[in-house]
């Protein structure tokens, strides 16, 4: 299973294209159906800091999900079963990195997936995908 | 998202509401189409551009936050500088955060009675106390104070204005995201007359394509076309700066208040010298792959303590090395970077603020101004002098700075010195003696830039053409640049949106415009514009051209006089019957 990793976060130059990349991947136009973010580490001169998530082989986001609405992804990561999801935020929470975002319209987590479409609109080679055999 | 919806603050009442203007945006697209018709609805006409009357519209576009490069907010306002009609645009974060808080426009009016700076999202808009803001040095701090307190980190604007808004310097400008601006035409000061120290807008809301293949098809073509055509290859590498040498080379660009038309120290101030030795950092606005900000790095050591350095970062880009560099003959680089931080520092119009000294150097050197009164000895090259002047037109200790914060049109009414008072419609003149086109467009132009219709590309490509057909030129072009500014684009991608392209981009969101209803409405919004100016008091017979650029031969040679008047002439009847029908 192939992963989404960050290249080199220094080479980030803030467009967020990648971002409406993943919304747009969802049918969407704008933000709020994205898996990954950029900000400024504290204004722009000092670069941006990329959130994605590290498809963690024991996600602490899955352990904390009381309904079982997140389970493992092959490779790492989880899979979001919408149906079951209450919206309770704990995923949110018990990511360490903040790579779990919240979809405010729907009251919903919104994880990475891995499928690498933000990378093709990265100019900058920032984001990469990393095949994965075997962690 | 909906682009409809349009924000109303009262800044006297602290109060808002949220109005839905599909009329006004089913008309006008958006942008400077839909942002003129509201500041006429609410702006009380004839009204001064510091009093309560004046209104600031924001609006982004149909494309902003779905299109790569639909990257730029339009403000709108009366500006203090000219008196007259006021337009700005800024790119940053602003675009996106406006449309994804889900507002087509922004409309504030009224005058707060204590400084104020608001914070908008979908929710609406809080008004906090900006006591503790106002009067900060520098808008780097005044940002950094506001990133602390202020929700939406990394979807988010941070406008905001620097002391030289709070004093009313009429070309203070509005900093974004640190390092973008509405920097002509003095939006700074309006915010400033308003007390309004800033604005934070925040938002993350998005809209489900109805035809989402066509829609990424679309997409794809823009981004494949800025990322690969290289068309915007100049804006990526380099930058703006790229265009030092060859415009010096052509003789154009203006060096010692266009006493001269080449700069002996181009090189160092060239887009070339400062890459290879200077650039920190490149950065993007939201929604751009371009990256065009290009950031220089000063390191200075203190002098007070050994192996302690200071870095600083400076946003650089042709029109600031011109005005602040070539135009007062600046070649040190690190002198000139601190005196581009000191205008940042202050939230000055970095053109503006370099055509005043630039004037005011050669007015103390005719003998029209005293030393006593420039407190500081202005010579051509010596930035330290100028970071000086910098910190005077922000405070204006004396009666020539508070003059020389109104511009250079009126200063030197005051002084003298008319002859070489770099302003065309009571703008200070962008960085380019290319021939009489570019003179021409900030003549006519209706915000008197060189961006109104980028006068000059024809000096450099078009030969042979009659005073007539140049003006005609120039109107077409600030046409269709009247749709570019709707949507909004940038400008750099000009190349990209091509009228075809406009309308594949529309047709995904059910929009019905053909090339030429987008060019029709394109002269429409024209039309308006120079009947607002015409409303307020704009006569274009009344239009002062500086006799300097008769004496210094252009890139096209020394420019003729008749030429300018049969072009003027030429636009004045045009002016007049766009007048006598709307």
């Amino acid at each position: 299973m192939k992963r989404l990793v960050i290249m080199d976060a220094e080479r980030c130059v803030g467009c967020q294209l990648c971002m409406f990349a993943c919304s747009r991947r969802l049918g969407f136009a704008g933000l709020d159906k994205s898996a990954l973010h950029v900000k400024s580490v504290g204004g722009f001169e000092r670069g941006f800091t990329v959130v994605v998530c590290r498809a963690c082989i024991d996600p602490p986001c899955l352990r904390a999900c009381p309904v079982d609405a997140l389970r493992a992804r092959d490779g790492g990561g989880v899979i979001l079963d919408l149906s079951k999801c209450i919206g309770c935020r704990f995923c949110e929470r018990a990511c360490d990195i903040g790579a779990v975002f919240w979809d405010d319209s729907m009251n919903k987590p919104v994880i990475c997936v891995h499928c690498g479409y933000c990378v093709g609109y990265c100019n900058f080679r920032v984001l990469g995908v990393e095949g994965m055999i075997s962690r | 998202m909906n682009q409809n919806n349009v924000l109303y603050v009262d800044l006297e009442r602290k109060s808002f509401y949220v109005k839905n203007r599909s009329d006004l945006f089913n008309e006008w697209l958006g942008g400077v189409g839909v942002a003129l018709q509201l500041y006429k609805e609410e702006a009380v006409k004839g009204s001064a551009p510091l009093s309560s009357g004046n209104v600031i519209v924001f609006a982004v576009g149909p494309l902003t936050a779905l299109y790569p490069l639909a990257s730029k907010v339009v403000a709108v306002f009366k500006s203090p500088l000219t008196g007259n009609y006021g337009e700005s645009h800024a790119g940053g974060r602003s675009a996106t955060a406006i449309r994804s808080a889900g507002y087509g426009a922004i409309l504030i009016k009224g005058v707060s009675d204590r400084p104020i700076y608001l914070v908008i999202s979908e929710k609406g808009v809080q008004f906090k106390d900006a006591a503790t803001l106002w009067g900060m040095r520098s808008t780097f701090t005044a940002g950094r104070v506001l990133r602390e307190a202020s929700p939406g980190t990394g979807v988010r604007t941070i406008m905001r204005i620097g002391r030289a808004g709070e004093k009313l310097v009429r070309y203070a400008c509005v900093v974004s995201e640190t390092y973008r601006h509405f920097g002509r035409m003095g939006l700074g000061a309006v915010f400033g007359s308003k007390k309004l120290k800033a604005l934070v807008i925040h938002g993350k809301s998005s809209m489900r394509m109805p035809k989402i293949k066509a829609y990424r098809d679309v997409y794809d073509e823009i981004y494949d076309l800025a990322v690969k055509s290289g068309s915007m290859k100049k804006y990526h590498e380099l930058g703006t700066p790229m265009n030092i040498l060859p415009i010096n080379a052509l003789g154009a660009l203006p060096t010692r208040n266009l006493l001269e038309a080449r700069f002996e120290g181009a090189e160092n101030i060239s887009g070339e010298d400062l890459a290879a030795k200077k650039l920190g950092r490149r950065v993007a606005c939201s929604h751009c792959p371009v990256a065009c900000i290009h950031l220089a790095t000063i390191r200075e050591p203190y002098p007070d303590e050994p192996y302690f350095y200071k870095t600083t970062f400076v946003s650089y880009d042709y029109e600031l090395l011109y005005s602040l560099g070539s135009m007062l003959g600046i070649s040190d680089i690190n002198g000139l970077l601190k005196l581009m931080d000191e205008v940042e520092i202050g939230g000055l119009d970095a053109i503006s603020t370099g055509v005043a000294l630039a004037w005011a150097t050669e007015a103390y050197k005719k003998g029209l101004i005293k030393l006593n009164d420039l407190v500081v000895d202005l010579d051509w090259g010596k930035a330290d002098a100028y970071r000086e002047a910098v910190k005077l037109i922000v405070d204006q200790p004396n009666e020539f700075y508070k003059a020389l914060a109104m511009g250079v049109d009126h200063s030197s009414k005051i002084y003298g010195g008319r002859d070489f008072a770099l302003s065309f419609g009571g703008n200070e003149m962008p960085g380019y003696h290319t021939g009489p086109a570019s003179h021409i467009g900030y003549l006519i132009g209706s915000r008197h830039s060189h961006l109104d219709a980028a006068g000059y590309s024809i000096d450099q490509k078009m030969k042979g053409l009659s005073p007539e057909e140049m003006v005609d030129k120039l109107i077409e072009e600030e046409q269709w640049r009247q749709i570019l500014s709707s949507l909004v684009i940038c400008y750099f991608a000009r190349g990209i949106y091509e009228p075809s392209i406009v309308k594949k981009a529309l047709d995904v969101l059910g929009y019905e415009f053909d090339e030429e209803r987008l060019k029709e409405l394109g002269r429409c919004i024209y039309r308006e514009k120079q009947a607002l100016k015409a409303s307020e008091g704009f006569r274009p017979s009344e239009l002062r051209i500086p006799e300097r650029i008769f004496e210094v031969p252009s890139f096209r040679g020394l420019i003729d006089k008749n030429y300018m008047k049969a072009a003027l002439d030429h636009y004045s009847k045009i002016f007049n019957k766009i007048v006598a029908t709307e």
